[in-house]
């Protein structure tokens, strides 16, 4: 079967290297190391004679030994090649490189600490140039608005926001019932129980309606949007788009943009229905509260500008879903990896930056008192 | 001479589309084979049942002289470190640096040392035409055929006995293609390899094919050497021979 082996005989003050078997790439393995480390003194010949199979990568190694030996000023001759043999031997001689530097690039640890900082730069001016850019397209489209896409914005409308509605649904009343029973477990302690009305559906109008379809859908669309328009990236469409004469911004970003700036306020007063219809079954299961004196209740404490300060941010959060997930889509390059890279940042970021919003929110309206 | 690969009454069949409907071919050791037929005629798919990414609904392929079907999936494993295979466009692992893209199978396969893997990375540069620089490159960042070569390197890491090719000049310049030709020819030669390839390149065709086969009608229409393909009078080989074009190009056949 396939082995390979070698024999040194020392003669006539000549180092005889004899080469026996198969010497493919999958079998010098075992012998590469002590042949590459092989110390002669005196003459070297490589007796080619008994070998079965050479194949280019065996073909180097001999190449190799007989480079080492030349090198350390020892007359060396490989022997009793086949004419083919011979010929592939030459071909690798002709191909072999001096000065070959290994593969692998090793990264100065203050250089990555640099590279990562100008890189943190970069994505903040080139976020608020796509930022500049999509205002100026939105205002062409004031100007010409034949360049508004309606069917693409229906179809993510209804990929962004209808899709949704079930997985909204189900996480806002698990989150609704979770809410009236750790708060009715603080305030029976006092006796206050039927204040779990306010408590909840205050909380989740103003606040937490909004952050978990806010979340639901940044995980959902941020990311749809950077693979869909990645992988278009990736297949030069975009480019292709371009050369026709077609904005991407047209077609790819405002579309999606306008598509979650409408349906996310919907999702949110969807998200506070069923969050608040949670808070009640709940109430119910723990304390008996029937569901007439809980909505008579809700009726009292639940004003108006709850509600709609929670729908208000619908909108903003949209903007900076879309506008994370297309952006982070066009940051795509040429590799495969890249898409999942950025997929994950921009869902990160998406999160991220619609908490730092809510929490502006939040200091602006209690400032202003309401 | 042996013979390496031989279909025997291959049929496929896509739902209730069918695509070969009794293939026969065979391809002997040492040949550069090559496979012809118009956009549709089920080349890539013969290619892909040969190479096990596909299944074919009926019939044989035997490759050195085993039966494919009755492999156990151990030796589908060797198979698979025997032969070598260059997509159309390339399919070099784009997370992976062009050195890091050859170096894989040689990591997978065998215990080399990294020096000696950096060596054999470097002969294979070398031997397909790319400056060793290129190693350092990613995907991205080559030209059409510089990702062709790279991606010959890669399959040529292990030294493979069998190479399939996928319109390996497609979207070369002329003379890269010509260059890229007689490459391969020198391969041939050099390392004992048996290539079958899927070419519209007449000047592949010309050059260096020795045997070809003319899929059409869901078959083989015509198998053999050039001379003896352009006896043939089926519709296909009148079209793709037998225009003014190729009469000038061809005359001295
Ligand atoms: N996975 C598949 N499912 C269904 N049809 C396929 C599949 N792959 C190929 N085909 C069909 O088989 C035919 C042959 O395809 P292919 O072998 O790619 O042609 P070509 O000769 O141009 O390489 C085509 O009509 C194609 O539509
Ligand atoms: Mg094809």
């Amino acid at each position: 079967m396939s082995f390979i082996n070698y024999k040194t005989v020392n003669k006539n003050n000549t180092t005889y290297l004899y080469c026996y078997g198969s010497w493919r790439v999958n079998t010098i393995d075992k012998v590469e190391k002590n042949l590459l480390k092989l110390k002669i003194s005196n003459k070297l010949v490589i007796d080619a004679k008994e070998i079965k199979e050479l194949d280019s990568s065996g073909a180097l190694l001999l190449f190799l030994v007989q480079k080492n030996a030349l090198e350390s000023g020892v007359n060396a001759e490989i022997v009793n090649l086949t004419p083919k043999q011979e010929r592939l031997l030459e071909i690798i001689k002709s191909n072999f490189i001096q000065e070959s530097k290994p593969f692998k690039v090793k990264e100065d640890f203050l250089a990555d600490i640099g590279r990562s900082t100008v890189d943190v730069i970069k994505y903040l001016i080139e976020f608020i140039g796509f930022i500049g850019e999509l205002f100026i397209r939105t205002l062409d489209i004031f100007k010409k608005p034949r360049n508004f896409r309606i069917k693409e914005t229906v179809y993510f409308i209804q990929s962004t926001g209808i899709n949704a509605l079930p997985i909204i649904g189900m996480t806002s009343f698990l989150v609704g019932v979770v809410i009236a029973y750790q708060t009715i477990v603080q305030l029976s302690k006092f006796g206050a129980d039927i204040f779990v009305v306010d408590a909840s559906s205050i909380s989740i109008a103003r606040e937490l309606g909004p952050m978990i379809t806010a979340i639901v859908v940044a995980g959902r669309s941020a990311s749809s949007f950077t693979a869909e328009i990645g992988a278009m990236k990736l297949t030069e469409e975009i480019d292709a788009m371009k050369t026709m004469g077609f904005m991407p911004f047209f077609f790819l970003v405002i579309p999606r943009v306008t598509a979650l700036v409408i349906a996310l306020p919907i999702l949110i007063f969807f998200s506070d229905i069923v969050g608040i219809f949670g808070s009640m079954i709940a109430t119910n299961a723990q304390i008996g509260l029937s569901f007439d004196i809980f909505i008579n209740r809700l009726y009292e404490v639940l004003a108006l500008k709850h509600y709609v300060i929670g729908i208000l941010k619908g909108p903003f959060f949209a903007i900076i879903i879309a506008l994370i997930g297309v952006f982070h889509g066009l940051r795509v390059s040429q590799d495969t990896e890249s898409i999942g890279k950025e997929t994950t940042q921009s869902v990160v970021n998406a999160i991220f930056f619609v908490i730092v919003c809510d929490a502006l929110f939040s200091v602006i309206f209690t400032e202003l008192g309401i | 001479m042996k013979s390496v690969i031989k279909v025997e009454n291959l049929v496929t069949k896509f739902g209730s589309k069918v695509v070969h409907n009794g293939v026969n071919l065979d391809v002997k050791e040492g040949q550069i084979y090559a496979i012809l037929g118009e956009s549709g005629s089920g080349k890539s798919v013969l290619v892909k049942e040969i190479i096990m990414l596909l299944k074919p609904t009926a019939g044989d392929i035997y490759i050195f002289g085993k039966n494919i079907k009755n492999l156990t999936s151990k030796e589908v494993q060797k198979l698979k470190q025997e032969w070598g295979v260059l997509f159309q466009f390339g399919a070099l692992f784009t997370s992976l640096s062009v050195a890091n893209n050859i170096a894989f199978l040689l990591k997978e396969y065998t215990k080399l040392s990294k020096k000696m893997i950096n060596y054999i990375i470097d002969e294979k540069l070398e031997m397909v035409g790319l400056d060793a620089s290129v190693k350092y490159l990613y995907p991205h960042e080559l030209s059409g055929g510089m990702i062709k070569r790279a991606a010959l390197a890669r399959t040529l890491a292990l030294d493979p006995k069998l190479l399939f090719l996928d319109e390996p000049t497609s979207g070369l310049d002329p003379v890269g293609a010509r260059g890229f030709d007689e490459l391969i020819s020198n391969l041939r030669d050099i390392l004992d390899l048996t290539i079958v390839m899927i070419t519209h390149d007449l000047d592949t065709i010309h050059n260096i094919v020795d045997e070809m086969s003319i899929l059409a009608d869901q078959k083989v229409v015509a198998e053999g050497t050039l001379e003896e393909i352009l006896k043939s009078d089926h519709p296909f080989v009148q079209k793709f021979f037998k225009n003014e074009y190729v009469n000038k190009r061809l005359k001295n056949v």
